[in-house]
């Protein structure tokens, strides 16, 4: 299955590829898997920022403490990993961007990282600091969003094969 | 010795059903970068912690007894997807730089989690609301920190064949710290090889 918009939208990605940072990345070897590198290193923090929230969450981590101190802990850092991922994630779209338009994989991330994005600023944080205890709503939050973030991970290491 | 074992099990028929295959390799491999998250990720939210600079006022012990487990299980399925992965393509791997450095990192950070474990740990009920923690907490996770960034790095420029020993030439330290020689099977000292020099 292929999943694609329409083909009218090409000029967009034409014109990231022609950018002066796409270039500039396309037309070096170190750049692109650097950049890679960083974006993995930034999942790291803002996966361990996720799961850590998400485990406490399905009461399977740190039952000591409440699920909104740990939400408040986690936040500085789940920003700025999120931000560098997005960050270095569009440079390398920058660099690929025609490649990126014909991959479903690409799409795949595009529909659920907003989603996903969107869920975890605007559900799950703050259902968590309005007070939430382990309970059936908590661990549906938790569940929720591992599914979801999952999704956009394993749709962008996917970009790569397809 | 280690590279006739490295090209027998290369030769083996699961070794190369695996490098072959259309989607197992490529799922082995996804999970084991998407189980970064998992090991990496919570290893770096105890790091942060022993730091000193992410979760002032949850103890220390939260993470180090009830987060540690998970740490624990996404260790050894990264291990367990690592392995399988070099047994795809053992020889390769073990003439590739970066994943000989990654080797020595891995070294580096299995010896500061046991001196993490086996001494700064011990002590942990005098520390464990101290935000900052001791010094030697504080350097088991930057080092942690640092070591576990550069495993990842390595890792991820495993895939490049930028040194790779069959594309000659390569400087004297890569042909040096790859062991080139063995892997080309002649000596490299006597200057570049052209390509139709090369055996593989």
């Amino acid at each position: 299955m292929t999943l694609m918009p329409p083909e009218s939208w090409i000029w967009f990605f034409e014109a990231a590829e022609a950018t002066y940072l796409g270039t500039m990345v396309r037309n070096s070897i170190w750049m692109f898997p650097i950049i890679e590198a960083v974006h993995l290193t930034a999942l790291c923090l803002m996966g361990g920022a996720i799961l850590v929230v998400d485990l406490r969450m399905l009461g399977l981590a740190l039952g000591d403490q409440s699920i909104d101190t740990l939400v408040r802990h986690v936040r500085p850092w789940l920003a700025a990993g999120l931000a560098v991922m997005l960050a270095s994630g569009v440079l390398l779209f920058l660099s690929e961007a025609i490649k990126c338009f014909y991959n479903t994989s690409f799409w795949v991330k595009m529909i659920t990282l907003p989603i996903a994005i969107g869920f975890t600023y605007l559900v799950r944080n703050p259902t968590a600091l309005r007070g939430l205890d382990t309970s059936a709503k908590s661990r549906l939050l938790g569940l929720a969003s591992i599914a979801l973030w999952f999704t956009v991970a394993a749709a962008g290491r996917w970009i790569g094969f397809s | 010795m280690i590279r006739s074992f490295l090209q027998w099990l290369g030769e083996t028929p699961w070794s190369i059903q695996l490098l072959e295959s259309f989607y197992v390799w490529p799922l082995l491999e996804s999970s084991h970068v998407l189980l970064l998250a998992l090991f990496v990720g919570t290893a770096v939210m105890m790091d942060l912690r022993l730091v000193g600079v992410a979760f002032r006022g949850v103890p220390a012990s939260a993470f180090t007894k009830r987060l540690l487990l998970w740490t624990r299980i996404g260790f050894v399925l990264m291990v367990a997807t690592g392995l399988l992965l070099f047994f795809s393509n053992p020889l390769t791997y073990y003439h590739n730089l970066f994943f000989r450095i990654k080797c020595v990192l891995l070294v580096v950070a299995g010896i500061n989690v046991w001196w993490f474990h086996g001494r700064i740990h011990r002590s942990i009920d005098d520390w464990d609301y101290h935000a900052p923690p001791p010094r030697a907490a504080r350097m088991a996770g930057i080092v942690s920190l640092i070591v576990w960034t550069g495993v990842v790095f390595t890792g991820r420029l495993i895939a490049y064949n930028w040194f790779q020993c069959d594309i000659q030439p390569q400087s004297a330290f890569v042909n040096w710290a790859s062991n080139c020689e063995a892997a080309v099977g002649e000596p490299l000292s006597g200057g570049p090889l052209s390509d139709g020099e090369v055996s593989p």
